[in-house]
């Protein structure tokens, strides 16, 4: 693949005598839809810090935009966008505020904010809401604003931790439009999910178990090679394989 | 078993529930299904009497939710979403602690817990922190059915939980419907609504329907279609601005579309429309609505 | 579902369970340990040690206009000891403040003019003149100073003595010099266990029941037949032992390491200790009823059980010398009922007639929260 934002290497991460990512290995192209699938514990939140720099690799490694994983992972941190479902939004704050917060962090130049806050207001619908604190929102609404403010800085690669866990399905379907946008934009999106109708709007799918990566491909020919009619299917014959149930 | 009848919650100024009544029969697996904030938790919390309604009544087993709260809390298992059990302490620790909590032990009624308990067993002598979500949950719901209720109220059980796990949890509560327990699920998984006996779509603290997942199906007015074609984030803004469009959404591998009106045409002139614009591999059919659909519908006429 | 459960509670074995898991959750965190059983030795440690290194070989400047025998003998006693050290004698009595100020003499004697003459006829007054902005210090010295004098061989009777006449006594006149009241100084110890004792019942309960509300756990209790009176006992007993044992090593390191002894009554100290004990842990639970999450619980006790513990006790500064405002603050901090009521016990040996005020207060103090705490528990979350 000539455009790989994030090229993975052997990739290794071990816990004392305990191997959490296991030899994984693969590429993710500029632009593309990458959806990172696996049960609870298969080791995607492992894995995920690596590749954000958060976390060194025991073994292997990768870049990601071009930049170490391990040697320059504060390259890494400045070309990526981050959201989890856990954390995302200071509950406190405003919904401008927060947007002024992180447009802060992540090195937007001043002049430009209030320029783009206000495009992010129009883009989200958000206008009424402005002064809202984020803890009053649904959280369908709080997850959308969180992956806005993700992408603020305009990032190479956004990766989205279960972004939609708990969200009503018709806020889901807002939010993965707002994943398209992103993506026709030329932002890389590597997103976990628990939900497989999701695993269908990515343009290729891994899915881990134990450690590794046990399937790779587009879910059309994933679906093939499964002999499965859904993700979901191919997902449950993967995963009941699985030894383990812990992080 | 369960009877709600008018029951109605503000908090401060929010409307949390307005005027909920439903009733549940014994055995019987009663989805609540609506978006984060609908009220689905207040409801929990009012049935498992940990607060109490502005208004209307409620009764368990004919157990008055105010007056006779006791009985009701000796009786019914309850698994609040945010449960997370007690971290520093090993598996077994946990549920020796609920069985003691509701003077019961495991050997009492372990052949209830049994089917869930034994996949978690191999690891009772690790910290409940240490534990992955679904395994987690697995423990909770041991734990909440410890002292066999007659009522298990499980909020969100599944969220942020694995495809497979969960599928395991379902087939744990098919189980234990099999057993005479009354189940109030809430979820925010549509598939998981088709599981149980009858549903209610709250919104906004008020029930939009009751009925069993088929019987909301079949209330669908219009006819839906499948749409597929090679690009699919161009393909929905495209449907959507196709003049007979009314409501297009992601659904997997397909976008399901439905018409102003009905008309045996609109498929071809859909299909030509599109495969103008330059669309290869179009594929449209007429398909089954699934409940996901349905709360779409609702959700969008409501808003 | 006509046969619903009927069975007898059983609030011994749900309390047994109960107190496990609280133990478990102790002993399995490593810091909560810490904080438990070594900050409290540490804290004692340092105070203490604090006042004892600094008391030998202090330097001791004299006034003495009479420069009679029985003047010269003091003196010998106080340089012989090992805690002084002669330094100079003053010429004027006027040098005592500059004296001071420089820092270098830790107490001034002064002599009364004629001093062998009023001695003998039993009634000699000797003033010792401390820097009181070290409470804490100068009280030491000048009990040091004190017991010094009175034991002075032309005190206790070596000296020259007509039969008849009463058995001299020197009356040791104490002046503080910028803070001339010496109560509330002489703490450490009693001190250190209210600080100690507010840091595990008030601030640890009030965190452990703040945190199972904030897991969650709490709405799974609260929907189960156990008795929210079972949840706050079992809650607390663990505290209780654990401060149970503080005190006792606190005790015994005050005794054996510090060399502070307990005058009065044991049995009276530790009676006041478990008031004391009962009214944190009271003002615990209720600091953890109120507070919403486990943060706030914290803040909360910490602020209460350490900050103003520390300041208005009178552990630090003595309270006579705080504003008004907060010397009325000051009488309902319970720890500064303690430590009073405990220093009385500990170092004047005072029996349970002198402490009888403090008790009652603090008494007084742990019903009223626990009344408080039982009215705002609630058997629902709201």
């Amino acid at each position: 693949m000539k455009n790989a934002v994030i090229q993975v290497e052997n990739l290794t991460k071990r816990f004392g005598d305990f191997t959490a990512v296991d030899n994984i290995s693969f590429e993710v192209e500029k632009g593309e839809i990458f959806g990172f699938l696996g049960a609870n514990g298969a080791g995607k939140t492992t894995a995920m810090r690596m590749l954000c720099g958060l976390s060194n690799p025991t073994s292997g490694g990768g870049t990601v935009a071009g930049f170490d994983i391990s040697q320059q992972s504060e390259e890494v941190k400045k070309h990526i966008g981050y959201m989890s479902q856990k954390f995302a939004l200071y509950e406190d704050l405003k919904v401008w505020e927060n947007m002024r917060l992180y447009a802060g962090i992540y090195g937007v130049p001043r002049k430009k904010i209030s320029e783009i806050i206000d495009k992010m207001l129009v883009s989200l619908d958000f206008e009424s809401e402005k002064n809202t604190l984020v803890k009053e929102l649904p959280l369908g609404w709080k997850q959308k604003l969180a992956f806005s403010v993700s992408i603020i800085h305009r990032p190479e690669i956004v990766f989205l931790d279960e972004p939609t866990g708990g969200v009503d399905p018709a806020s889901r379907r807002q939010f993965w439009e707002l994943i398209y946008k992103a993506a026709s934009d030329g932002i890389t999106v590597f997103v976990t999910t628990h939900y497989m109708d999701e695993a269908e709007y990515c343009n290729r799918v891994s899915i881990m178990v134990d450690g590794r990566i046990d399937a790779l491909d587009t879910p059309t020919n994933l679906k093939r090679q499964f002999e499965a009619v859904s993700m979901d299917e191919v997902f449950t014959k993967l995963a009941r394989g699985a030894k383990r149930g812990d992080n | 078993m369960i009877v709600v009848h008018n029951i109605s919650k503000q908090y401060r100024k929010v409307q949390a529930l307005s005027e909920i009544s439903f009733s549940v029969g014994k055995g019987e697996i009663f989805g609540l299904i609506g978006p984060d904030g609908a009220g689905k938790t207040t409801l929990f919390r009012i049935l498992t009497t940990l607060i109490l309604a502005d208004s209307g009544t409620a009764t368990l087993n004919g157990w008055d939710i105010v007056q006779d709260y006791c009985r009701i809390r000796e009786n019914v298992g309850y698994m609040p979403g945010r449960f997370s059990l007690y971290q520093t302490m090993t598996v077994e620790e946990n549920l020796d602690f609920f069985a003691t909590l509701f003077r019961t032990t495991i050997a009492e009624n372990y052949d209830l817990i049994k089917d869930i308990y034994s996949q978690i067993e191999p690891f009772k002598d690790r910290m409940a922190g240490k534990l992955s979500g679904g395994m987690k949950q697995k423990l909770a719901l041991s734990c909440a059915l410890i002292h066999r209720p007659l009522v298990l109220f499980l909020d969100e059980p599944t969220t942020g939980i694995d495809p497979v796990s969960r599928k395991e949890l379902w087939a744990m509560l098919q189980k234990l419907k099999s057993e005479g327990i009354t189940i109030v699920v809430s979820t925010p998984y549509m598939d998981e609504a088709m599981m149980c006996d009858r549903i209610a779509m709250i919104q906004k603290g008020s029930i939009m329907t009751i009925d069993t997942p088929q019987g909301i199906i079949d209330k669908i007015p219009q006819k839906i279609f499948a749409v597929k074609a090679d690009n699919m984030s161009c393909l929905l803004a495209d449907l959507r601005k196709f003049e007979s469009t009314e409501t297009c959404h992601t659904f997997g591998e397909f976008h399901h579309i439905t018409f102003r009106y009905d008309n045996e045409k609109l498929c071809d002139e859909l299909k030509f429309y599109l495969q103008k614009l330059g669309y290869n591999g179009v594929k449209i059919k007429e398909i089954e609505p699934t409940i996901e659909d349905c709360f779409i519908n609702l959700t969008d006429s409501r808003i | 579902m006509n046969n619903p459960k009927s069975k007898q509670p059983k609030p011994s074995s749900q309390f047994i369970a109960f107190f496990k898991k609280e133990f478990r959750y102790i002993f399995r965190d490593t810091w909560t340990m810490i904080i438990l059983l070594i900050l409290p030795i540490l804290m004692l440690i340092l105070f203490g040690l604090g006042i004892s290194t600094e008391i030998r070989n202090t330097r001791v400047a004299v006034f003495d206009p009479s420069r009679d025998v029985a003047t010269q003998q003091i003196v010998n006693s106080l340089s012989t000891s090992e805690y002084f050290i002669i330094d100079h004698y003053l010429s004027d009595i006027s040098e005592v403040e500059q004296t001071l100020k420089k820092g270098d003499i830790g107490i001034i004697v002064v002599f009364e003019p004629r001093f062998n003459e009023n001695l003998n006829r039993g009634n000699a007054t000797v003033q010792l003149i401390a820097d009181g902005s070290d409470p804490n210090t100068a009280s030491t010295l000048v009990n040091y100073a004190t017991a010094i004098i009175n034991s002075s061989p032309i005190v206790t009777g070596n000296a020259p003595t007509q039969i008849g006449t009463p058995l001299p006594r020197i009356h040791c006149e104490i002046k503080l010099l910028y803070n001339p009241t010496m109560k509330g100084t002489y703490n450490i110890v009693p001190g250190v266990l209210g600080i100690v004792l507010m840091l595990i019942c008030t601030l640890m309960t009030s965190v452990a029941i703040a945190r199972e509300k904030e897991t969650g756990s709490m709405e799974v209790l609260l929907v189960s037949p156990i008795k929210p009176i079972t949840i706050i006992m079992s809650k607390t007993t663990p505290y209780l032992i654990l401060s149970l044992f503080n005190l006792t090593s606190l005790l015994l390191l005050s005794v054996f390491v510090l060399k502070v002894p307990i005058v009065g009554s044991l049995v009276l100290l530790i009676g006041l200790s478990l008031v004391f004990i009962f009214v944190c842990l009271s003002l615990g639970v209720l600091i953890s009823i109120i507070a919403p999450s486990q943060i706030v619980a914290l803040l909360v006790s910490a602020v209460i059980g350490v900050i103003l513990t520390l300041m208005l006790s009178g552990m630090i500064f003595p309270i006579e010398n705080l504003p008004l405002v907060l010397q009325w603050l000051a009488q309902i901090i319970p720890a500064k009922w303690f430590i009073e009521a405990a220093r009385n016990v500990m170092i004047k040996g005072a029996g349970i007639a002198a402490i009888a005020k403090e008790l009652t207060v603090l008494g007084g103090m742990a019903l009223f929260l626990l009344a408080l705490s039982v009215k705002k528990f609630n058997k629902r979350i709201e």
